[in-house]
């Protein structure tokens, strides 16, 4: 029995695989299994080719590996395509009418499964589109569970086209089940362990849980216009913002983005705007002037490959120095990076708070990675979020005697906030350097008042900002460093050393900026051996913690081809300065 | 409660050059404000960055003073945000046609219940007399010594062609009619785009008061858009002051259901959460 199972299923655009991959992973993750679910876009391989990836595990698991234990084939050129990712006992699916498939077709020992597919719909008299559903039918019989795990994601997928649709898929699925059951009834080798928790799960991509998580926060206005890898949240709040009260608005550019958002901000509504890197850019003026006016505002930054262009559907961590000295002037912000969905939901709901209470933008880095991949979450975690809090603001019907919106006299730098409509609260927001009231100044004195109580936000705010949290073993002999969604395929790559007896433990920075740089020492100045990891050319993470603290981590695994790191990657990279470091020694 | 002119003032004096077209307008916008009885503290003013933008150290209003080009995606936002406000966008032709021409055309094309005002002297005035969008063929300025090489850009012709709903123009020098367009322009429910017409006496030694006045003329407004844009596109012995094309359209905030019920005041929070979020399932 296996606690861990990585599914593919390939075949042409319009055949349906994204759906079967978000069936199969949505009807495990109902039954207790951890799925994740990554799909490959057709600018990978030529002529419209479709890809998806689904990991299905008893326990919970934090990332794909690389290797593939089932792969299903509804044509060739899947298999020219992924034959490498194969190892000794895969399954390869596929249908026999297609391709005539051998062993010695492959570079190592797999076992061809001879699937019927086309037949099989023929002689139900199903569309040939249905395919994937025999496939989907198959899987399950492969991984050793009951056909009634299927039944209840169908009746949800086509339940809205009627009875007779729901039951002619049942029909199909249920084909694929039996033949498999027939044929390969004695084929065990891929049966999961029954799954050990019985929490209830939830599947969704990063968008969308920073999308749950912006509206636990408070948010009622997003501003967002089209770029990938953050369209899922536009979806999101488009489909749903008249159930929800919200307004979601597609601004001409980004550039009037996030000007809305501010304006709306400054109108007394929680605000957002999402982008990627090329988008940001554009953005930078208008988070200069969240600066100085001091608006609270959120920003999901998708990354993604750059310069420029880059590449538009693959992931990267590149931008991370960019969001932290972004912007003319100087003046504080809060940078997030979540290194999971779950993280995602609680960082951008706490985003919308510390940016009212500290009238600063938050930026929220996530990646095409988290963004565009399915993942579970305990459906708890959305159980009973606390209510938002406004930090200093005064009310509408409040009487204040002269109002200055910008009292520099606070210790830590937040003044009262109020907004349109209260009688006595009028105020500039004024990009020009101004006094407590708005009032612009050009005052040698002013000016310095000003910027002083500006920054002094950062202290408050370094003083509050989390521990980065600690995984693995506390006497350990590697000690991953990392940040953001590097975090998943480290955890897995530590399973795999542990099975090797090397013992690890991760450091993971979600909250990345401003950081508390003596506590961060005292946390990694007595670990034997750090070891950075990082989805960049040039070590940005390791490049701040020396900034921040000093600490200049020698061991740096950095990756920057588009792709996410996978655990067996960085376990081959350890490998590799083992031997590099062992035959220093020996030499 | 204060019902005079005097509401709008912050005890701040002006810093405009004498004689400065800016003062017109200010005039005309609070005496506008003052007719229609529009409290300070529901009033939003955005300004640009120009000339026209010192306005907010000495109006008593709400007031933003966001980037150059921007005060147009500013507006919509405090508008989407609380359409019980009346927002305002101060611009210059620099600022609004400019570096902010995108902007208009879309907020043009979307018709949020907002009024746009543009400042337009021909010159970018801060920096010190150098040529605007809205500059005249071969207008001698500190950019153009050999003249501008090509013919203006219309704040008119683009507000029409673009779908704005309100569309008029005025001179600074005409402050009681400048008053009256101002208030038809804030009482129109969609975006009312309130081209100025104004002399940079500093810079432009041209296009003078008296320039002006041997030219503007009063219109009122003509059945069709296409009748329309030939007047607004009217420039030269004869160009035409007025409100030139109105429509009712249904407003941004309408389409985004907060008009009557603004977003400010909405509960935070996802309604019906359980049955929401079962979706995830």
């Amino acid at each position: 029995m296996k606690q861990f199972v990585t599914w593919k299923i390939g075949g042409e655009a319009g055949f349906g695989i994204m759906a079967a991959g978000t069936m199969l992973a949505k009807a495990f993750a109902r039954h207790g299994f951890y799925t994740i679910t990554a799909n490959e876009y057709p600018s990978l391989i030529r002529g419209g080719h479709n890809v998806i990836t689904v990991g299905i595990g008893s326990g919970q698991f934090d990332s794909l590996y690389k290797t593939v234990d089932i792969l299903i084939a509804l044509n060739k050129e899947t298999i020219e395509a992924h034959k490498k990712e194969l190892h000794e006992g895969s399954l390869v699916v596929f249908d026999p009418k297609n391709q005539p498939l051998q062993m010695s077709d492959f570079p190592v020992a797999v076992q061809c499964i001879s699937l019927p597919l086309s037949e099989i719909v023929k002689t139900l008299e199903a569309d040939a589109v249905m395919r994937n559903t025999v496939a989907l039918g198959a899987t399950v019989a492969l991984l050793g569970a009951e056909f009634s795990v299927l039944t209840d994601v169908i009746q949800t997928q086509f339940g809205k086209k009627g009875t007779a649709v729901v039951d002619e898929n049942i029909r199909v699925a249920r084909a694929g089940f039996d033949e498999i059951k027939k044929t390969y009834a004695s084929l065990n080798a891929y049966y999961l362990e029954p799954p050990k928790q019985s929490e209830e799960l939830y599947v969704m991509n990063a968008s969308e849980a920073v999308g749950i998580g912006a509206l636990d926060g408070g948010m009622k206005f997003a501003a967002i216009y089209p770029m990938t890898p953050i369209n899922a949240l536009i979806t999101f709040f488009a489909d749903h913002k008249k159930d929800l009260g919200i307004s979601y608005i597609q601004p001409e550019d980004e550039i009037a983005g996030i000007n809305m958002a501010i304006g709306a901000s400054l109108g007394g509504v929680r605000s957002m705007v999402a982008t990627s890197g090329g988008g940001f850019s554009l953005m930078v003026e208008g988070l200069s002037l969240t600066g100085i006016i001091e608006v609270p505002l959120v920003i999901d930054l998708g990354m993604r490959p750059g310069p420029a262009t880059g590449m538009p559907t693959w992931t990267e961590q590149g931008e991370l120095l960019f969001v932290i000295f972004s912007g003319h002037g100087e003046f504080p912000r809060i940078i997030l990076a979540p290194g999971d969905v779950s993280e995602c939901y609680l960082l951008t709901r706490q985003a919308f708070d510390v940016s009212q209470e500290y009238q600063i933008p938050v930026i929220i880095l996530t990646d095409k990675y988290l963004n565009e991949n399915q993942w579970c979450a305990a459906k708890n975690l959305f159980a009973s979020p606390p209510p938002p809090h406004d930090g200093k603001s005064i009310s509408i019907d409040a009487v204040v005697q002269d109002f200055k919106r910008y009292d520099a006299a606070t210790p830590d730098g937040v003044s009262p906030r109020s907004t349109p409509g209260i009688k006595d609260g009028i105020y500039i927001a004024n990009s020009y350097e101004h006094d407590e009231k708005g009032f612009t100044t050009e005052d040698p004195d002013m000016r310095e008042k000003m910027t002083d109580k500006r920054l002094r936000k950062r202290n408050a705010i370094i003083n509050r900002s989390p521990s980065p949290t600690i995984y693995g073993s506390s006497d350990s002999q590697i000690t991953f460093v990392s940040f953001g969604s590097t975090k998943g395929p480290i955890l897995e790559a530590m399973k795999l050393l542990e099975g090797k007896g090397i013992s690890s433990k991760l450091i993971h920075f979600s909250w990345v900026y401003p950081m508390n740089g003596s506590r961060v020492k005292e946390l990694l100045k007595n670990e034997k051996r750090l070891i950075g990891v990082e989805g960049n050319g040039t070590g940005q993470f390791a490049t701040l913690l020396m900034q921040e603290t000093g600490i200049d981590i020698q061991e740096k695994l950095l990756k920057n081809d588009g792709r996410q790191w996978y655990p067996e990657e960085i376990v081959e990279e350890i490998n590799k300065s083992d031997k590099s470091i062992n035959k220093q020694i020996n030499d | 409660m204060n019902n005079q002119i005097d509401q709008f003032d912050t005890g701040i004096l002006p810093t405009w050059c004498p004689g400065c077209g800016n003062y017109g307008i200010w005039m005309a916008l609070k005496s506008a404000l003052k007719n229609l009885a529009v409290p300070p503290h529901d009033t939003v003013i955005v300004y640009g960055v120009g000339c026209h933008g010192n306005m907010r150290d000495w109006m008593h209003v709400y007031g933003i003073e966001g980037l150059h080009g921007r005060a147009i995606p500013l507006a919509q936002g405090v508008k989407l945000a609380n359409s019980g406000l009346t927002v305002i966008a101060v611009t210059g032709d620099g600022d609004c046609i400019g570096e902010g021409g995108n902007h208009f055309l879309h907020a043009a094309k979307r018709n949020p219940n907002i009024t746009v005002i543009v400042h337009d002297n021909q010159v970018y005035g801060l920096t010190t007399g150098q040529a605007s969008p809205t500059a005249q063929e071969k207008m001698e300025t500190k950019s153009t010594p050999d003249g501008v090489a090509e013919p203006p850009l219309n704040p008119l012709s683009l507000a029409l062609v673009a779908g704005g709903t309100f569309v008029s123009r005025g001179f600074a020098g005409d402050i009681p009619y400048l008053t009256g367009i101002l208030e038809k322009a804030i009482r129109h429910k969609g975006f009312s785009v309130v081209d100025i017409l104004q002399p940079c006496v500093t810079f432009d030694k041209i296009h003078t008061y008296e320039w002006y006045r041997k030219r503007v003329y009063q219109v009122e407004p003509t059945g069709t858009k296409k009748e329309a844009l030939e007047r607004a596109m009217e420039w030269g012995d004869k160009i035409p002051l007025g409100v030139i094309y109105e429509e009712q359209k249904e407003t941004s905030e309408g389409f985004e259901s907060v008009a009557i019920n603004p977003l400010v005041n909405a509960s935070l929070g996802i309604p019906n959460r359980d049955d929401f979020l079962s979706m995830f399932r």
